[in-house]
C-alpha cells in the first residue's frame, strides 16, 4: 500500500516536472520572439537612426562617389503612388463594404467576402503581373499609374473587408430609430450610419494604406523606380520600398546606409500607423489585418 | 420566417423589410444599385485579375505547355529554354523549412497568451507579437541579408555541417545565402500569424472541457495537450496552412536571402530560389517575351497553389470559428 503511494507520487512529480518544462518552453516561445522583434526594430532604429538626416528627405540620390543625397524623390513618389491608388480603391472598398453590411442577402454577401478573402490571399507580385500585363503593356510604359493600380489591388480587400467591420459595428437601434423617423434608408446609411463608424473607416483606410504603402514586389514591374524626380504620372516613378531595395541588394556602403535610413522611416509609418491602430482598437475588430 | 445564422442576417432581413415599407424612393434604388456596382467591381477585378494572368503565361504554356513547364528544369533566356521545377522545389522547401521552424513557436506563443500568461499580460503580449506582423517585407529582406546571412556563414554553418553533415541536407559549398536563410526569415514572418489565428481558435475552447480534466488531478500541460489542443486541432491546422501560404507567396525577404541560383540541390545550406524571387529578380531585365512570358507562366502556377492553400485553409478555419462557438466569427 505504501509503495503504491510513493509510486504515484514520484510518477506525479515526474509528470509535473515534465509539465512546467513545457509551459517554460512555451513561455520561451514567447519571450524569444519578443527578443527577435526587438533585435530586428532596434537593429533598425540603431542603424537608419544614424545614417537619417535631413538630406534624406529633401535631396535626391546622389551620383555615385559623391557624398550625401537623400531619397526625397522616392518619398515623394511613394505618395504619388498610394494617392492613385486610395483614389481607385477607396471607393470601391467604401461602397462595398455599404453594400455588404446594409443591403446583401447572406448567401451574396458570403460568396462576396469569400472572393475578397481569397484575393487578399494571392501573392502581391502576382498582383504585380496583373498590373503589368493590364497597364503597362497596353500604356507601352512603366508608370506611376500602373503602379497605383496595382497597390489599390492589394488595398481593395483589406479595406472593404474592413469598413464592413466597422459598419456592422455600429447599434441596430440608431438605424431602427431613424426608420420610425421615416428617414429613407439611403439617408440613414449616409448621414447616420457612415457617421457613426467614421473613426473606425477612417481607421481602416489608414490601415489598408500602410499596408500597401510597405509593398514592393508588385511596384518592381509597375512603377518600376527612378533616380530623378518624375516627370508625370505616365512615367516610371521612384518609391521608397523600391528605392530601399535597389540601394539594398547594390555593393556599395553608402547606398547600404541610405536603404537603413529608408528603413527605419518605412518602419517609422507603417508600423507606427497599424501599432496605433491596434493599441485604438485592441480586441475588438481589425483583428487579421 | 425563420431565423438561420444568427444577428447579422437578422437585422439585414429587418432592413430590407423596412426598405420596402419606407421607400422605394428613386434615391433608395440609386443608392443601393450604386453600392452593387462597387461591388461587382470587386467581383470582376478578382476575375481579371485570374484571367490576365493566365492571358500573359499562354505564349509560354503554348510553347511548354503547362505541365512540361513545371517538370523540366532548364531555365536559360539566352536559349528561349524556360522550365520551372527548381524554383517550384525551392519555393516548397523553403516553406517547409518555415512552417516546421514557426509551428511550435507559434504554438507555444499561443497558448502563452490563452491558457498561461496572467491575464493583464495577455493583451500587452499579443499586441508584441502582432507588430512582427506589421513590419514590411522589404525591411525583414535588410535585416536578413546585412544581420542574419552573416550570422548563418559565421556562426550556423560550420556546427551544422559538424554535427548534421552526415544527412545529405548539410553539406557544402555553405553560403549564407541559403534555403535555410530564408526558411528562417520566413518562419519569423509567419510566426505571428498563426499564432493570431490559433489564438482565436483556441479562445472557443469551452471551459468546462478544461475543467473537468483538472478535476481528475492533470497538469497543466496536460490539459493543453489531451484537451485544448486537440479540440482546437482543425482550426490549427487551418492556420498553420495559412501560414504555409503566406510563406509561398512571400517575395522581397526571400528574394534578398536566398542567393536567386539557378538550380535546386537538397543541401540547406546552398542557395536557391523560388518562383516569388525568380519573377522579382528577373522582370525588369526580362528581354524577349518569350521570356516575359514564362515568368508570367511562373506567376500563374504561384497564384493557383496559393489560391488553392488559401481557400483549403479559410474552409478550415471557418469551419470551426462558425462551428460550436455560435456568435464567434
Amino acid at each position: 500500500m505504501t509503495s503504491t503511494l510513493v509510486d504515484t507520487s514520484l510518477r506525479y512529480r515526474r509528470r509535473k516536472l515534465f509539465s512546467n518544462i513545457m509551459v517554460g518552453a512555451a513561455t520561451a516561445a514567447a519571450l524569444g520572439m519578443m527578443a527577435i522583434l526587438a533585435l530586428i526594430l532596434g537593429q533598425v532604429f540603431l542603424e537608419g537612426g544614424r545614417y537619417l538626416n535631413l538630406d534624406f528627405f529633401t535631396q535626391r540620390p546622389q551620383p555615385l562617389g559623391q557624398e550625401g543625397g537623400g531619397m526625397a524623390n522616392a518619398i515623394v513618389g511613394s505618395l504619388i503612388v498610394l494617392a492613385i491608388a486610395a483614389v481607385l480603391a477607396l471607393p470601391v472598398g467604401f461602397f462595398t463594404g455599404i453594400y455588404l453590411s446594409e443591403y446583401a442577402s447572406d448567401r451574396f454577401a458570403g460568396f462576396v467576402r469569400f472572393v475578397v478573402e481569397t484575393m487578399a490571399g494571392v501573392p502581391s507580385i502576382v498582383v504585380g503581373i496583373f498590373a503589368y500585363v493590364l497597364i503597362v503593356r497596353q500604356t507601352g510604359t512603366f508608370s506611376a499609374i500602373a503602379g497605383g493600380f496595382a497597390l489599390a489591388v492589394i488595398m481593395i480587400p483589406i479595406f472593404a473587408r474592413a469598413a464592413e467591420e466597422a459598419l456592422a459595428t455600429v447599434p441596430f437601434s440608431l438605424r431602427e430609430g431613424a426608420m420610425a423617423l421615416g428617414i429613407p434608408s439611403w439617408r440613414i446609411v449616409l448621414r447616420i450610419v457612415v457617421p457613426t463608424a467614421g473613426p473606425g473607416i477612417v481607421t481602416a483606410a489608414m490601415l489598408a494604406l500602410a499596408r500597401a504603402g510597405g509593398e514592393t514586389a508588385p511596384l518592381i514591374m509597375t512603377a518600376l523606380g527612378n533616380r530623378f524626380w518624375h516627370d508625370g504620372l505616365m512615367d516610371p516613378i521612384a518609391t521608397l520600398p523600391v528605392q530601399i531595395w535597389t540601394y539594398a541588394t547594390g555593393p556599395y556602403d553608402e547606398w547600404h546606409q541610405q536603404a537603413w535610413a529608408g528603413s527605419l522611416v518605412l518602419v517609422g509609418v507603417t508600423v507606427g500607423i497599424i501599432g496605433f491602430v491596434r493599441l485604438v482598437y485592441r480586441g475588438t475588430q481589425f483583428r487579421q489585418l | 420566417m425563420t431565423v438561420e445564422s444568427g444577428q447579422p442576417g437578422l437585422w439585414r432581413r429587418f432592413t430590407a423589410g423596412a426598405r420596402n415599407q419606407v421607400s422605394g424612393s428613386a434615391g433608395d434604388v440609386i443608392f443601393r444599385l450604386v453600392a452593387l456596382a462597387f461591388t461587382l467591381i470587386i467581383l470582376a477585378l478578382a476575375g481579371s485579375l485570374v484571367f490576365t494572368v493566365w492571358d500573359g503565361a499562354r505564349p509560354s504554356i503554348g510553347e511548354f505547355g503547362f505541365f512540361g513547364f513545371m517538370s523540366t528544369e532548364e531555365w536559360n533566356p539566352v536559349f528561349g529554354e524556360f522550365g520551372a521545377r527548381h524554383i517550384i522545389l525551392g519555393t516548397l522547401v523553403s516553406s517547409l523549412i518555415a512552417v516546421i521552424l514557426a509551428v511550435p513557436v507559434a504554438l507555444g506563443i499561443a497558448l502563452f497568451i490563452t491558457e498561461l500568461a496572467p491575464p493583464s499580460l495577455r493583451g500587452p503580449v499579443a499586441f508584441i507579437i502582432d507588430i512582427l506582423a506589421a513590419i514590411p517585407s522589404i525591411v525583414y529582406g535588410l535585416w536578413g541579408m546585412m544581420v542574419l546571412v552573416p550570422f548563418i556563414a559565421g556562426n550556423l554553418n560550420d556546427p551544422l555541417i559538424d554535427y548534421l553533415g552526415w544527412t545529405p541536407f548539410f553539406g557544402r559549398p555553405a553560403f549564407g545565402l541559403s534555403l535555410l536563410a530564408a526558411g528562417i526569415i520566413l518562419a519569423i514572418m509567419i510566426v505571428p500569424i498563426i499564432s493570431a489565428v490559433a489564438r482565436e481558435i483556441i479562445y472557443s475552447v469551452p471551459a468546462a472541457q478544461k475543467e473537468g480534466m483538472l478535476a481528475l488531478g492533470a497538469t497543466r500541460w496536460e490539459v493543453m495537450w489531451k484537451v485544448v489542443l486537440p479540440y482546437a486541432r482543425v482550426g490549427i491546422v487551418g492556420a498553420i496552412i495559412l501560414g504555409l501560404a503566406r510563406a509561398i507567396g512571400e517575395t522581397m525577404a526571400v528574394t534578398m536571402v536566398i542567393g536567386n541560383a539557378g538550380y535546386f540541390v537538397a543541401n540547406l545550406l546552398a542557395p536557391s530560389a523560388t518562383m516569388a524571387s525568380l519573377i522579382a529578380n528577373e522582370f525588369r531585365e526580362a528581354g524577349t517575351s518569350l521570356h516575359v512570358s514564362a515568368l508570367i507562366h511562373v506567376g500563374l502556377v504561384l497564384m493557383i497553389v496559393s489560391l488553392i492553400v488559401n481557400i483549403a485553409a479559410r474552409l478550415l478555419v471557418w469551419s470551426v470559428a462558425t462551428g460550436p462557438s455560435g456568435d464567434r466569427r
